[in-house]
């Protein structure tokens, strides 16, 4: 029965795309600032079955009427093409732009990490968040939360390098993106 | 101090929002609407009392309501308009809404709503119907401030019918309905979204086209129901084009009718029931062009073996339906007729050898020759495909429309029944809605009062919308409901048979209900077809009676719809009706659907 599943034929809903590897892709989404708007983001992806790996929201022009969603999202380029299309067909959409690797866009994000220890270890602590600029925004004398801002990766580092010191928690925005330069989404 | 006070023209109108509702339907043109009254929606029905211009239809269950407005929609090509109350009203309309967005019909559905300050308390007949129907419609609205009702509505309207159509659902609250605001009409009415889908196609990718259907030597045209959407302009483009490029054409289910089928470039239907030559020709065909059709699973069967040897046309106006499940070499995002008509002009600049199609017009006749849709006749037993060939025998040439339920009998009125006129042809495509038939028969009776309308239906189908049979009596909406009954759910009775091992599980019509009785229980006539003999006068006492009728055919029990392309196979790997089937699907295919 294995060995058919193996030379089975093609499924009547196989896409043949995937031989194609996965990607992570950011879009950048302009929306029509309005109730429910936010759940036909996300009940688009859940209903088509993509990933979202972060997902900032937030009014940007008020007078507009519009705000900003950041996706983060993983899939073959095929399905990142088709998750444009769909965010592009919403009507509630005025514009959605694919961000990834844009030499031109500033990815940040921002992550409150919360890091438990008392003696060499808070040391040790502070001394890692200032090679990555992480701000102490609270303390007691058993812990430390620190801000930190930047790239993702940045953000994974600093937390990886927590973990063996007394990592408690962690709290992330999400990736925000920007493009260089005077142009607009 | 002065004060300016700036001139009107004309005072401003106040309406309560019920009224605001049923104003803005008489501006946007509606003529009939179909609904079913209830609690939430009792102010709006108060004004329609008083709204002779307004013809409201009263279903007798909500799927009814949005299955009639579908019908009366496709076969006009306007917005088709519902009416339902809160909750139980809402959520039994979700299954049209649901089936009008897979087949892009454009459609406006007015749900009442409990007052907003209930709103989340779990009150009586309290549904969250935007959150219910968000993913199932084209866009929907919660109305909150009565101001906005007039936009919403207008708005509703330009949405539903623009771009690619879909159904539109309007949320409003019961205290919004009794609450006032000045009246804006459609020219007035500031548009609360910047939607604007675009129609021109890119004169480059028209150019590319061309030159592909110009110079290639097995095209065929695939079109769908994007063209019969776009409009009679778009179909009379389509047979031009097909003309200058001696090209055949071939059709999904829902785009039936934008090509004529007595045309000699017309192959039939395509896909998992379609016609032999129209498979072969898929897939040997050098350049597909696809008009507003979009590769549904039914159409291609096996991907990985779909059409390979060809470049692909894809235009469509949604641009997620290009290259969503096969690759598009040449893309037009664009309305189909605009396309169309864009391509009829390049493709004669292109002055094409008219000679070099010979060899692929050789190669169909060979295919046609293999006559796919041939059945074994019967002196004795009314063989369903026999049934659907004497219907349309004996209408021909009448003012007729088809509807139709689904299953076995959907696809034999597809394969039988030839449709010369867009239009004419109402079926569920996409979701595939046993129901669909007799309600889309009513909307197409009440928006063409005059014509023959059929619903060709199946035994198991008709049951599930039957009760609409009292709404066609009260209306006078003589539909005709053409039952070819075989005692089974034919499509799932053959499936088990060819797939299942014969375990034919719970898929026998038991208790079937006498039609005749029935129809004649609702007021409507009832006449019964049990011998090939007797077929063409009752069919004919059918069409001449001004009454609601259904003709109970009693036809073959066992018959399969063939050919058929079994599920993992491809187009060139058709089953006709005398094939063996055993080993004809393998264990791989049987896991589909």
């Amino acid at each position: 029965m294995s060995e058919q599943t193996e030379e089975a034929p093609a499924s009547a809903y196989d896409m043949g795309h995937a031989e194609e590897a996965e990607d992570l892709a950011t879009f950048a989404v302009l929306v029509d600032n309005e109730p429910g708007v936010l759940h036909r983001v996300v009940g688009l992806f859940a209903a088509r079955g993509y990933n979202i790996e972060s997902l900032t929201v937030a009014e940007t022009d008020r007078n507009a009427h519009t705000s900003r969603i950041t996706i983060v999202t993983r899939g073959t380029p095929h399905v990142l093409a088709q998750i444009e299309a769909q965010l592009e067909k919403m009507v509630s959409t005025r514009h959605v732009q694919n961000v990834t690797r844009d030499p031109n866009g500033v990815e940040r994000e921002l992550a409150l990490v919360k890091v438990g220890g008392v003696g060499a270890d808070r040391i040790e602590a502070r001394a890692l968040a200032d090679i990555f600029r992480a701000r102490v925004i609270d303390t007691n004398s058993e812990s430390f939360i620190f801000e930190i801002s930047g790239a993702p990766g940045k953000i994974d580092k600093f937390v990886d390098l927590m973990r063996p010191i007394g990592l408690l928690e962690v709290s992330r925005t999400g990736v925000l993106s920007i493009e260089r330069g005077e142009v607009r989404l | 101090m002065t004060v300016h006070i700036a001139p009107t023209e004309q005072a401003e109108e106040i309406l309560s929002g019920a009224q605001i509702v049923v104003r803005a339907l008489v501006d946007q043109g509606v003529t009939e609407l179909f609904g079913y009254p209830g609690g939430a929606v009792l102010p709006i029905y108060d004004a329609l009392f008083h709204e002779p211009r307004l013809r409201h239809i009263l279903v007798r269950h909500e799927q009814g309501a949005t299955h009639a407005a579908e019908g009366y929609a496709r076969s006009t090509g306007k917005v088709g308009v519902v009416v339902v109350t809160s909750g139980p009203g809402a959520t039994n309309a979700v299954t049209g809404i649901v089936d009008a967005l897979m087949d892009s019909i454009p459609l406006v559905v007015i749900t009442g709503q409990v007052p907003t300050h209930l709103i989340g308390t779990d009150a009586f007949q309290e549904c969250d119907t935007v959150g219910i129907t968000r993913s199932c419609t084209k866009h929907n609205y919660l109305v909150k401030d009565v101001a906005d009702l007039p936009r919403i509505m207008h708005e509703a309207f330009r949405i539903a019918a623009s771009g690619r159509p879909g159904p539109v659902v309007i949320d409003v609250p019961k205290d919004v309905q009794f609450a006032s605001a000045p009246y804006r009409g459609p020219a007035e009415a500031k548009p609360l979204h910047d939607y604007r889908p675009r129609t021109a196609p890119d004169p480059r990718a028209i150019a590319e086209a061309a030159h592909l259907i110009a110079n290639a030597r097995r095209p065929v045209f695939y079109t769908g129901g994007g063209v019969i959407n776009s409009g009679l302009d778009a179909c009379a483009a389509l047979r031009e084009l097909a003309r200058v490029t001696g090209a055949p054409v071939t059709s999904t289910l829902m785009g039936l009718g934008a090509f004529s089928a007595d045309d000699p470039a017309w192959l039939g239907m395509v896909g998992m029931h379609g016609a032999f030559e129209s498979n072969n020709a898929m897939h040997d065909c050098d350049v597909m062009v696809a008009v507003g059709a979009r590769f549904d699973d039914r159409v291609t069967g096996r991907l990985d073996a779909f059409s390979p040897g060809s470049k692909k046309i894809h235009i469509d106006i949604d641009p997620s339906s290009i290259g969503k499940v096969v690759r598009a070499d040449v893309r037009v995002q664009a309305d189909a007729g605009e396309a169309l008509e864009a391509l009829v002009k390049a493709v004669k600049r292109e002055r094409a050898a008219p000679d070099r199609l010979k060899p692929w017009w050789e190669q169909i006749d060979l295919w046609r020759a293999k006559r796919g849709f041939a059945y074994r006749p019967s002196k004795d037993v009314i063989k369903p495909q026999y049934a659907i060939e004497r219907l349309f025998a004996l209408t021909r040439g009448r003012d007729v429309y088809v509807t139709t339920e689904v299953g076995q009998h959907q696809m034999w009125a597809a394969q039988y029944f030839r449709f010369t006129q867009p239009r004419r042809w109402m079926t569920s495509g996409g979701l595939g809605t046993m129901g669909y038939g007799l309600p889309a028969a009513i909307g197409v009776q009440a928006a063409h009062p005059k014509s023959l309308v059929i619903d060709i239906a199946g035994d198991a189908s008709v049951q599930m919308t039957f009760q609409e049979m009292s709404t066609a009596i009260q209306h006078d909406l003589p539909i005709k409901v053409f039952i070819l009954n075989n005692e089974w759910m034919g499509m799932v009775r053959q499936w088990q048979q060819l797939l299942h091992g014969e375990r034919y599980s719970h898929s026998y019509s038991a208790s079937l209900p006498d039609f005749v009785k029935l129809a004649e229980a609702y007021g409507a006539m009832g006449l019964r077809a049990s011998h090939p003999d007797e077929l063409d006068g009752l069919i004919e006492e059918m069409i001449d009676t001004p009454l609601p009728v259904v003709l109970d055919c009693r036809v073959e029990r066992a018959e399969n719809c063939f050919p058929m392309i079994p599920s993992g196979k491809a187009h060139n790997e058709m089953l006709l009706g005398e094939d063996v089937l055993e080993g004809a699907i393998d264990d791989a295919g049987r896991r589909l659907v």
